[in-house]
């Protein structure tokens, strides 16, 4: 068989193909020649061989045939043939297939090599790709190598060390004695390498951090030595002696100097040192200045040397450099919450990056301003925001409208101010804002009580110019329908009141209904402002007409309103204007007020149902107020529907039967009509008439439970009793995720015995965050008016690392007072 | 680190590091999926970036991108210095290295990292050491394949 081609020749050969085709042709080609020469046992050309199969597999051809002889080559005596084998090992090698064992035979040997190549060799390859088993055998050789004076070999089995210990953390201790005399080394490789040793060991166990603070005198004067000495054109890099060294101490020092004083002291003056003198003009200063400025904030320093912290990075950010801006926001970030102060003084640099043409830099920028933001800038840093706002990415747009929400909310100067600021984000970033900011925005402007001519008025014009954008155009109709009398009868005292007629204001809601642009959503809230405008406008016969044209519409949303108000105008026209009248204020709840704006999926349930629960009144106004609940209230829900069990009472929701003989409510399904109030089940008046029902009213001090717990989904019930029917249970699921991949597309579903009644509000989110870095809350009504002892089945759905997992449970364990 | 890639413009890879256990499969999609994120990027945008969960450091130098993976509390400029460092041991060793010479030479330059990094940290700080030992290892693959007894005590650390 002729000699296998050289390497330098099948690469320039395979370089030559013009297609992929024609270039998988050669590769299959030599492929083939190299596995017969493979079977051949041949040793002249194994090395050759394997080191055109490792071109072949950067090309991303598979090369598995050739691990074993790896292995081979590895085992060899030649240097040639170690030297390919062991890089053959680092790239085709896995360390999860046992294949790789093979190697600590060999590779114990060549620790012991007489050749320091071959021991450096055999160093590299553990260090880079050692599996745990492999790391147990070999750490004995890799701690005595730590001893050797060959500082070849020495800064070598430094960092082998490290790997060892990442694998295998128990032999951590082992490797104590080695680091005795490790910084006493002259040469930079060892330091290097032993500082990062050490970091490594302080980073993994508080006894080793400890252990090791004593060293913060000598590493203080190493460094002060690599600052000091004159020019070393060793280690020189644009005039800075080591920088590579420099850094790693200063972490090291960031390590020992964190919570604790004597520390933290000794060091303050070598980092005020590397602060002032450190030449800035190249990256590999500033590189230092970085470290140092991280040390700074992260140790106990006196409070001038973290001004100069920040003041260096008030320096960066007016650096050319962009790289140099990017880590000045990044930290600054990190430091705005505790030296607030310092970093206000560079606020007006900070918004000059919200210009930056770079997308990282500005999205740092605009986290940074909205840290920044306070009672005395807000007007200042709002105007630069939504200037901002309007020009960003769509990307950032979600985020930013939330934020200036947020930060309105906190500490707008005035009312008319918070009013005119939600306004310019409606306008501007309308599409982009979250849905659920609208039932927000919308308690935000009844609780403005003298505002609301000019909001309306506002709100008005804006949808003159523009109906795109859903969540304005909600808002907008919501404000209309619960404010047009102010908005005809032009008494705006903010500005000059504009000259509009009932006709026109139908007009433009009318307009909504048949608009294209539209969504559902949005025609419910047009259809009932058009319903509530029959109490506040003349023109009733007209919005008699239009209410009964949607009677008949496909929407079965709209037409279950259109059937109901029509059923107003006809059987129920005493109650209109009861029902029909102003929104009273709403409360803030402590446990969910608009602060969750920026949460996604937050408390939207609740949020939503406050403006359910009017403050109770006698009776009769109790029904009317609660059917408001279910016709306006029910506008500013999200827009899965919480399913309501249909008046019969055996219906209970078939929607999804599961179960079989349990009578059972699912998951979110639109609800079907709730009929005509009177004959409504009392179970579903009462609940609704209850104050907030997140408030926790008489929970009696019933116990939690755990209903399940498996495959790292746990999930929890908490009770309250429902005011004033005791014969309601108030049941808050809490979701939890203890694995490391989130949980999507959760769906929780439950089933109780036919003498129950059960209904499921909607969920919090349908993503269970992984590690328990939420919960997904979803509550559960229970009406058992036998008191039976409660049982319930459980159907869990969710998606886990891309598979679907579905899970039956049944929980029986209920603490008695809960259903006594 | 995490990983170092060498890719030239058109998003063919010419060296690969990993210094995390993954499986070939995993390589793979990562490199794939970053080259085409970092092939994307506009000329002036910063040479950091957040990619999955990982910090992203990455620079051109002619017709090749260097990108490395690094971990959170790793300095983002000093890895900067790092790619620049290697860069110049390249050169060096080269004499002026263009992307040509990591192609028919990849496993020099392969051989070149190994003794600037080892499991993703610098093992020597000093250019001049690490072109000494890869001069001595390579004479020592073409002067005495077979017989090497000879050279077991050469030191060359000063």
């Amino acid at each position: 068989m002729p000699a296998p081609i050289r390497l330098r020749e099948l690469i320039r050969t395979i370089r030559t193909a013009r297609t992929q085709a024609e270039e998988r042709e050669m590769i299959q080609k030599e492929c083939a020649a190299i596995r017969s020469s493979f079977r051949e046992e041949d040793n002249t050309y194994r090395c050759r061989n394997v080191a055109k199969l490792l071109y072949m597999h950067m090309l991303g051809y598979p090369a598995h045939f050739g691990q074993l002889e790896c292995l081979k080559l590895i085992a060899s005596q030649k240097f040639t043939d170690k030297r390919i084998g062991y890089l053959g090992a680092m790239l085709l090698l896995d360390e999860r297939q046992d294949v790789h064992l093979l190697m600590t035979n060999c590779i114990k040997n060549d620790l012991n090599h007489s050749t320091q190549y071959v021991q450096g060799l055999a160093l590299c390859t553990l260090g880079c790709m050692g599996s745990s088993e492999m790391c147990r055998d070999l750490a004995g050789e890799v701690e005595k190598l730590l001893k050797t004076s060959n500082s070849y070999l020495r800064k070598k089995a430094a960092l082998c060390a490290v790997h060892v210990i990442r694998k295998v953390p128990e032999l951590m201790e082992m490797f104590l004695p080695a680091t005795k005399n490790l910084l006493s080394e002259k040469n930079h490789g060892v330091l290097h390498t032993s500082v990062v040793l050490l970091t490594e060991m302080c980073e993994r166990s508080p006894d080793m951090l400890a252990h090791f603070r004593k060293l913060v005198p000598q590493l203080v004067r190493i460094l002060k030595n690599l600052i000091m000495s004159g020019y070393s054109p060793e280690h020189d890099v644009s005039g800075i002696s080591d920088p590579f060294l420099q850094v790693r101490i200063l972490r090291l020092l960031r390590i020992l100097g964190k919570s604790d004083d004597d520390s933290s002291e000794a060091m303050n003056d070598i980092l005020a040192q590397v602060a002032t003198n450190t030449e800035t003009s190249k990256n590999v200063g500033n590189a230092i200045l970085y470290e140092t400025v991280l040390t700074i904030m992260d140790i106990k320093s006196e409070s001038g040397l973290r001004v100069l912290a920040i003041n260096i990075l008030g320096r960066f950010l007016l650096n050319n450099d962009k790289n140099i801006r990017y880590v000045a926001l990044t930290s600054l970030l990190k430091t705005v919450q505790t030296d607030h102060n310092a970093v206000q003084r560079h606020r007006s640099t900070i918004v000059d990056c919200l210009k930056d043409l770079d997308v990282s830099i500005k999205r740092r920028a605009m986290e940074l301003s909205f840290a920044l933001v306070n009672g005395n800038n807000i007007r200042g840093m709002m105007k630069e925001l939504l200037y901002f706002l309007d020009s960003c990415d769509p990307e950032f747009k979600a985020d930013c409208a939330s934020g200036v929400f947020l930060a309105a909310e906190k500490y707008a100067p005035s009312k008319r101010w918070h009013i005119d600021t939600i306004m310019r984000v409606l306008t501007t970033a309308g599409s982009y804002v979250r849905d659920d900011s609208v039932p927000n925005l919308i308690q935000l402007i009844t609780n403005s009580v003298e505002m609301h001519a000019y909001t309306v008025q506002r709100l008005y014009k804006a949808l003159l110019d523009d109906i795109s954008q859903q969540p304005l155009v909600q808002v907008a109709s919501w404000c209309i329908g619960e404010y047009g009398d102010l908005l005809v009868s032009g008494q705006c005292e903010e500005e000059e009141p504009i000259q509009v007629t009932e006709d026109e204001v139908l007009d433009v809601l009318e307009g909504l209904l048949v608009s294209n642009l539209s969504t559902p959503v949005t025609r419910g809230y047009a259809l009932t402002a058009i319903m509530k405008l029959s109490t506040r406008f003349s023109s009733v016969n007209r919005i008699k007409k239009v209410v009964s044209i949607y009677g008949s519409s496909i929407d079965v949303e709209l037409q279950q309103r259109a059937v109901e108000y029509n059923a107003l105008f006809k059987k129920y026209d005493h109650m209109r204007p009861a029902l029909l009248e102003r929104m009273p204020i709403m409360e803030k709840t402590a446990t969910n007020g608009p602060t969750e704006i920026v949460q996604t999926n937050g408390e939207t349930e609740p949020s939503a149902v406050e403006p359910k629960h009017p403050p109770p009144v006698t009776q009769p106004a109790n029904q009317a107020n609660d059917l408001l609940d279910l016709l306006g209230g029910n506008d500013v829900v999200s827009v899965i529907q919480p399913t309501m069990p249909t008046k019969p009472a055996s219906a209970g929701g078939e929607l999804l039967d599961l179960l079989g003989d349990l009578s059972l409510s699912g998951g979110p399904a639109p609800a079907p009509a709730p009929s005509v109030p009177t004959s409504q089940p009392s179970f579903l008046l009462d609940g609704l008439s209850s104050p907030p029902l997140f408030n926790d009213i008489a929970a009696a001090g019933i116990p939690p439970m755990t209903a399940y717990n498996k495959n790292g989904l746990k999930i929890d019930f908490t009770f309250e009793r429902a005011n004033p029917n005791p014969n309601i249970a108030v049941i808050t699921i809490h979701a939890s995720n203890s694995t490391e991949a989130d949980m999507t597309d959760f769906v929780f579903q439950a089933a109780v015995p036919k003498t129950f009644q059960l209904q499921l509000l909607s969920p919090s989110s349908n993503v269970v965050p992984a590690l328990n870095q939420g919960t997904v809350t979803q509550v559960i009504r229970v009406l058992n008016p036998q008191k039976q002892q409660l049982r319930m089945r459980i159907k869990l759905t969710y998606t886990h690392k891309g598979s679907p997992v579905q899970d039956l449970a049944e929980v029986n364990n209920f603490p008695p007072q809960s259903w006594q | 680190m995490q990983f170092m890639l060498l890719f030239s413009r058109q998003g063919k890879l010419r060296l690969q590091k990993w210094y995390v256990p993954l499986s070939d499969k995993e390589r793979k999609k990562i490199s794939r999926d970053l080259v085409q994120t970092i092939l994307a990027r506009k000329p002036k945008m910063c040479s950091f970036l957040e990619w999955r969960d990982l910090k992203i450091v990455y620079k051109r130098y002619a017709s090749l991108y260097f990108c490395c993976a690094v971990e959170d509390q790793d300095n983002e400029l000093i890895t900067l210095e790092i790619i620049h460092r290697y860069v110049e041991l390249l050169d060096k060793y080269f004499g002026s290295v263009c992307e040509l010479d990591i192609i028919f030479n990849f496993e020099k330059a392969y051989f070149i990292l190994d003794e600037f990094l080892l499991g993703g940290e610098a093992q020597e700080t000093s250019k001049k050491n690490v072109l000494k030992a890869i001069e001595q290892a390579d004479l020592l693959q073409e002067r005495w394949p077979a017989c090497w007894h000879c050279w077991s005590a050469v030191v060359i650390c000063s």
